[in-house]
């Protein structure tokens, strides 16, 4: 185990992991997405009561799930890069802060969006969607502290810091539709017991989970490659890997 | 399929501007997500060639300098 975050800590052999995990990912999640995207489109049945509105439960849901866990990897990085002062738990705490953005922006407008038909208004101050937004804020904050300071080594601690105390949030965005009488229908799917879903619409469901968490680290993966390149440009070893 | 028509797959019984346009603005934001970096990647990995063949040529030509003053 301490051997691999000793090796993750290592730019260089990051560097070469980054390549080989980016060449695999990158066509096996755009095939997921595609596969994922038309059978929940096209294959699967609509919602009887919601018909074919919940059609976007297939991206709403895996960006929300990703967004939120994203954010736990985020606070793991902080703390290692807070704890043990590892370089690359830095740049990993950069590169997830804006792909987590993105995804949480996803999850919030493609809610909107399914709101609209079904509750009959594009927003509501509801527990889980205000949840939800102020996770969009943690993100934004993270990516607004790490370009604030001069000094790299703040900007690391303070996102870190800042990073450490969102994860307040989460459990609080999950437990939200179940401590407060809230619009938003409760979760589907359950880790025990049965899922209130049907297997018709839970397959692809599935699959575009898994499709956005490989979306989410191909893209951090590309991300933190490209921060590498910037950092160690004058580095020799970069130089010989690129030769 | 689900669906009879192309034109019931566009329409979803009235739902299809929210549903397409959820999945449009998903797909613009993967995009964006996958070539930002890729094409930042793909000019810093060429500075850094550009750089490279800068100092190759400069190596020679101090070299030539120094085989002529000898």
């Amino acid at each position: 185990m301490w051997s691999i975050v000793h090796k993750m800590g290592s730019p260089p052999w990051f560097y070469r992991f980054a390549n080989v995990a980016i060449a695999w990912l990158l066509p096996i999640v755009l095939m997921a997405l595609v596969v994922g995207s038309i059978w929940g489109l096209l294959i699967a049945p609509p919602d009887y009561r919601q018909g074919n509105s919940y059609r976007i439960i297939f991206i709403h849901v895996p960006a929300a799930v990703v967004a939120l866990a994203g954010y736990y990897v985020m606070a793991t990085a902080g703390l290692m890069s807070l704890v043990w002062k590892i370089k690359m738990a830095d740049t990993a705490m950069r590169a997830l802060a804006p792909v987590g953005a993105a995804l949480t922006f996803v999850a919030l407008v493609t809610g909107s969006i399914w709101g609209k038909p079904t509750w009959g208004a594009w927003w509501v101050w509801d527990a889980r969607i205000t949840s939800m937004l102020i996770l969009f804020f943690l993100y934004l904050g993270v990516m607004a502290l790490s370009e604030a300071f001069d000094n790299k080594v703040a900007a690391a601690k303070a996102c870190a810091v800042l990073s450490l105390v969102g994860t307040v949030n989460i459990p609080i965005i999950y437990k939200s539709v179940d401590w407060w009488y809230s619009l938003h229908q409760p979760a589907s799917i359950k880790f025990t017991g049965e899922s209130a879903i049907d297997a018709s619409m839970l397959y692809p469901l599935l699959l575009m989970i898994v499709a956005f968490y490989g979306l989410f680290a191909l893209t951090v993966l590309l991300r933190m490659r490209a921060e590498l390149l910037i950092t160690y440009s004058q580095s020799a070893w970069l130089r010989s890997e690129l030769s | 399929m689900y669906f009879q028509t192309w034109s019931a797959v566009w329409q979803m019984d009235g739902h299809g501007p929210y549903v397409w346009g959820a999945y449009s603005l998903t797909l613009l934001v993967i995009i964006i997500l996958i070539a930002v970096p890729l094409v930042r990647t793909r000019d810093l990995t060429r500075a850094i060639h550009n750089d490279e063949r800068r100092r190759a040529v400069a190596a020679e030509a101090s070299g030539k300098n120094h085989a002529s003053k000898t």
